[in-house]
């Protein structure tokens, strides 16, 4: 058996972009990673055609699946990763199951604009967790590491604990893993490149990630 | 490698004031266990809320051990393995419970069907015997007063409310 062929040979244009771990997160966390993606997109309003797409999804899912979703592989795996790193998920709730809570909330899944609904097609269809950043704003690749003492989250009061897990640049922290982006590098009305980034968890198969940044950025490029 | 500010890299690298999660060695193989069990006790807590819908809530809820995303030291790891060890112990009690009690009513539904007159005015629904739905069955006379003077007794199941199907499947 061959290894897999990259996303580029299989014609996924433009390719995810692995981005690294600092080591000793790695050591704490093995299979914690980050990717993403970068797309000449804007936001703007849903398309007609992702509007569809979002009714689809909410006629396939209700409440019973909310519930089971947790005993799904790639959510199970995000539950567990948030009890490891000290979040309650039921309080905090995994991306996924923060979308399934509004679909049983609002009745459906509503279209908020582009980027976001991408990000929700996406995390429905695949469960992996997925971040936007203004592309322009961040400096070099994205990493997972922990704040290092008298860092700050751009538009947080305080600074962060140090310690705390961030997604960060080459510069400064992009945002919680899992949490508040730093308004520095956020998507706003502004951003002409979006970075979708994913965050793979131990559990999470690599194809998961590839698909669910592809399908992002595939309806981004499409609107 | 990556760090491009100099204040930051030497501190993420080479950092001599280590938080107390992340030191090595044979606590980091401790941390390692803890995670694992966490995973396979939220596994098992998942099946048991999957169980128990829509009958009944188990409380799948385990206080934060931080306000914000961080490795956890190993005391930290514990109590939150501890905590969701209990809460398995409780769901599995309570759905054992339950899954009792629903027998229970089961067998009793059968012997009012067998002698509704032996169970009168008995009320069973379908959420009592573990069914979905809002439908019951309910020992009553035949003819009202006239049954009930004669001993006319018989079981009425009622389908439930029709709306709450039609609001499921529209949901």
């Amino acid at each position: 058996m061959g290894s897999d062929p990259a996303p580029s040979d299989l014609g996924w244009e433009p390719a995810p972009e692995p981005g690294w771990v600092a080591p000793h997160v790695a050591a704490e966390f093995p299979g914690l990673a980050i990717s993403s993606i970068v797309v000449d997109s804007r936001p703007g309003s849903t398309p007609e055609a992702v509007r569809r797409r979002l009714r689809d999804l909410s006629d396939r899912f209700y409440g019973a699946h909310a519930v089971r979703m947790r005993e799904r592989p790639i959510p199970w795996a995000y539950r567990a990763f948030f009890r490891q790193i000290g979040l309650d998920p039921d309080r905090t709730r995994t991306p996924v199951e923060d979308l399934a809570l509004e679909r049983l909330r609002e009745g459906a899944f509503k279209p908020h604009g582009l980027p976001a609904d991408a990000v929700t097609v996406a995390t429905i269809e695949t469960g992996v967790a997925l971040r936007l950043f203004d592309a322009e704003q961040l400096r070099g690749n994205l990493c997972v590491r922990d704040s290092a003492p008298g860092e700050v989250l751009a538009g947080r009061p305080g600074e962060l604990t140090p310690g705390t897990l961030v997604i960060a640049d080459d510069a400064a922290p992009a945002g919680l893993l899992f949490g508040a982006t730093s308004e520095a590098c956020a998507v706003t009305q502004g951003t002409r490149r979006i970075a979708v980034a994913a965050v793979q968890v131990s559990g999470v198969p690599q194809i998961a990630v590839d698909e669910a940044l592809w399908m992002t950025a595939a309806t981004l490029e499409a609107a | 490698m990556i760090y491009t500010r100099m204040r930051v890299m030497p501190d993420l690298l080479y950092r001599d004031t280590r938080t107390e999660p992340l030191s090595g060695g044979d606590e980091l193989l401790a941390r390692a266990e803890l995670r694992r069990q966490i995973g396979r006790l939220e596994r098992q807590l998942a099946a048991i809320v999957a169980e128990a819908f829509p009958r009944f809530r188990v409380d799948a809820g385990v206080a934060a051990a931080a306000p914000e995303p961080r490795a956890l030291g190993l005391g930290e790891l514990e109590a939150v393995r501890d905590a969701l060890a209990a809460q398995v112990a409780d769901g599995r009690r309570a759905l054992d419970e339950r899954v009792r009690l629903e027998a229970a009513n089961r067998e009793l539904l059968e012997r009012m069907l067998d002698a509704p007159e032996e169970h009168k005015w008995l009320r069973i629904s379908r959420a009592d015997v573990g069914e979905p739905g809002c439908g019951h069955w309910h020992s009553r006379p035949h003819f009202g007063p006239i049954g009930m003077m004669m001993g006319w007794w018989r079981v009425k199941v009622s389908s439930g409310c029709p709306l709450s199907g039609r609001l499921a499947a529209g949901f």
